[in-house]
């Protein structure tokens, strides 16, 4: 084969996965970047160049600022709760125990369940009066609380159940990175009269950090990306006080239809995105240690 | 004194029997070999030992208290794994200090520790490295300091030097048997390597199916056997086991009788005991000839019996050629066929 054939051979190889990934990622978020200097077309009006003004009007939004207000809150709250359940769980399942792999499988569970069964199930717990978790209170003596109603619980109601679907999925990975390693490690250290909490914190956390990276950076992404439960439960109220980034930008695109100012919000959350993460594996990766 | 006190250890899982009553005694500062074929319950007695299994029944006693219910960091041991077990995220130096920051060791003195060890085993350049930057027999080095610096008086060792090539396991071995000595630490060592227990052991304690075999020198347990298992496990090639006719005689060879049998005899031959001569004793037919360089390995059939000749040099024998075979009558030993056991009692100690 000459050598033109080859590069032809091979252009034609990526072909189908470059024209896939061109038209359905790389295209939308260059097109997404150049919508958010134009105005929302509307009828008869084209676009029009407007420069920075749609990202000046962000800054004026308090809605926006709401939102991201919400999302930090969401994220610092489900973030290291669920991967701190994640590894007590995995270092629990990872021991002898009667009915192990039931037990890994009843926490891994709400993992495999959709998003909107999730949300649909913990909208039952959260009902006034009748869900579960007002039954429970009533047993207790408790009155009915409108728990998805009130501006002040319904994002801890988001988080809470968060918490409950993501664990489990992380837990996988810690189980997965306990595996690896070696029992004689644990025994080695038993014999020099380490006690578990100790060796806990001086070999299977820092052994455990690797995962512990890649956990972080997925939830962190999660804490952004995930909206279905938001539509499903509250659609970001009650007066904005469920609302997340996303869900947001899903309002505004879809349902305002100022498609230019979702661009905005877009280019934003993508933008804070890709540093987060950026942040994590340059500062992060130095510190751990990789075998 | 640290000595070591194995009294009736059995193992159980369910039917199965790892370990049955397992008895022997180390003397403080010797250095002791558990010797045996894989699967005969070495591992097991020595993780027993060290608390990290626990036994069906019997007790431990080591420097003269019985630890068989204490934890594993009570019983005055330190321990080499097979697989070295080092922590890959830990420097060397933090991999040695491990156990004596645990323990609350003050700084001072664990660095006194740390600089001692690693002098001793020349790790001292290697101290800010991690475990995968080392090569196998560094690593066994820093194995065996975190077991130097915790100044156990009991020493358990599993297999230390399985993982390395000929040539480093022939320089451990002495490295060992020499750090043993000069720290007069009680060493238990389990292998599968006879040249390792042979080289390194005051004591031998071979274990099979569960069972003692036989327990004492190497001398002993090469001069010796107690029994058919004991004489063939030990040596290479393994000592001749020929089992002889109701009239004495090699069977199938109508040869002379060699002792008074009562046809469930066989006698114990070592292969450089024997000597192959033009006119001896005992007509053979040379089957096979293995030239190994300082000797020659010379394969016999007498009667319906192979019989193994170790000859110095080269032998001068080829496939087919018939010989005689000879040996001094003390190099002989006799044991029952049916239970295994010696049973010339000239010998038996």
């Amino acid at each position: 084969m000459t050598r033109t054939k080859a590069t032809i051979y091979g252009w034609l190889l990526l072909l189908p996965a470059f024209v896939l990934l061109v038209s359905f990622t790389h295209w939308p978020a260059l097109a997404t970047i150049h919508a958010s200097f134009f105005t929302t077309p509307k009828g008869t009006r084209p676009a029009i160049y407007v420069g920075l003004e749609n990202y000046e009007a962000m800054f004026d939004d308090p809605v926006f600022w709401q939102a991201v207000t919400n999302n930090l809150i969401y994220a610092l709250g489900t973030i290291p709760v669920s991967v701190a359940l994640a590894m007590l769980m995995a270092i629990w399942v990872n021991e002898k125990l009667a009915g192990q792999s039931w037990l890994r499988l009843a926490y891994f569970t709400p993992t495999v369940l959709p998003m909107i069964a999730v949300a649909n199930i913990w909208l039952f717990f959260y009902t006034p009066d009748y869900g579960l978790i007002d039954q429970i209170a009533h047993a207790f003596g408790f009155g009915a609380t409108n728990w998805l109603g009130n501006p002040d619980t319904v994002l801890y109601c988001l988080m809470v159940m968060t918490v409950w679907k993501e664990a489990g999925f992380f837990m996988i990975f810690y189980l997965a990175a306990l595996q690896q390693l070696s029992p004689n490690l644990a025994e080695a250290a038993a014999i020099e009269g380490c006690g578990r909490w100790t060796f806990f914190r001086r070999v299977t956390l820092p052994l455990l950090m690797p995962t512990t990276l890649f956990v972080l950076v997925n939830a962190v992404i999660g804490a952004f990306r995930l909206v279905d439960h938001v539509i499903a439960l509250t659609g970001g109220g009650p007066n904005n006080a469920s609302q997340l980034l996303l869900s947001y930008i899903y309002d505004i695109a879809f349902r305002y239809w100022d498609t230019a100012y979702a661009a905005t919000l877009t280019v934003v959350l993508l933008a804070a995105l890709s540093g987060l993460a950026l942040f994590q594996f340059l500062v992060l990766e130095k510190r751990i240690h990789y075998r | 004194m640290s000595e070591i006190f194995i009294d009736g250890i059995s193992r159980f899982w369910g039917p199965t029997r790892a370990l049955e009553k397992v008895t022997f005694r180390v003397e403080s500062g010797r250095f002791a070999v558990l010797l045996g074929p894989s699967g005969c319950g070495k591992s097991t007695l020595l993780r027993i030992i060290a608390g990290l299994d626990q036994a069906s029944d019997g007790r431990i006693h080591i420097a003269g208290s019985d630890v068989t219910d204490m934890p594993p960091a009570k019983r005055g041991i330190s321990m080499v794994f097979q697989s070295y077990a080092l922590f890959p995220h830990l420097t060397v130096a933090q991999n040695i200090c491990f156990g004596l920051e645990v323990r609350n060791v003050p700084t001072a003195e664990r660095k006194k520790r740390l600089d001692e060890a690693s002098e001793l085993l020349g790790l001292t350049a290697l101290l800010d490295r991690k475990p995968s930057q080392l090569s196998g027999g560094q690593q066994q080095r820093v194995a065996l300091g975190r077991a130097i610096v915790a100044h156990a008086p009991v020493c358990l060792m599993d297999e230390p030097l399985s993982n390395l090539d000929a040539q480093l396991r022939q320089e451990m071995r002495l490295e060992i048997r020499e750090l043993q000595r000069r720290l007069a630490i009680t060493m238990l060592y389990v292998t599968h390597d006879q040249v390792e227990a042979m080289t390194m052991a005051d004591q031998v304690i071979l274990l099979n199916g569960g069972r003692v075999e036989q327990d004492g020198t190497p001398d002993a347990l090469y001069g010796t056997p107690r029994t058919i298992f004991a004489a063939r496990f030990l040596g290479t090639p393994p000592m001749n086991v020929i089992n002889l006719s109701p009239e004495g005689a090699i069977e199938g060879s109508g040869g002379p009788p060699l002792a008074d049998g009562r046809g469930d005899h066989a006698i114990g031959i070592r292969p450089e005991d024997i000597r192959v001569t033009a006119a001896g004793r005992i007509g053979a037919r040379v089957e096979t000839v293995e030239y190994l360089g300082a000797d020659t390995l010379v394969g016999c059939r007498v009667g319906n019996q192979a019989v193994v000749a170790r000859l110095p040099g080269r032998a001068g024998f080829s496939a087919g050629d018939g010989v005689s075979l000879d040996w001094p009558a003390e190099r002989q030993h006799m044991f029952e066929r049916s239970t295994g056991q010696r049973i010339d009692a000239r010998n038996a100690t």
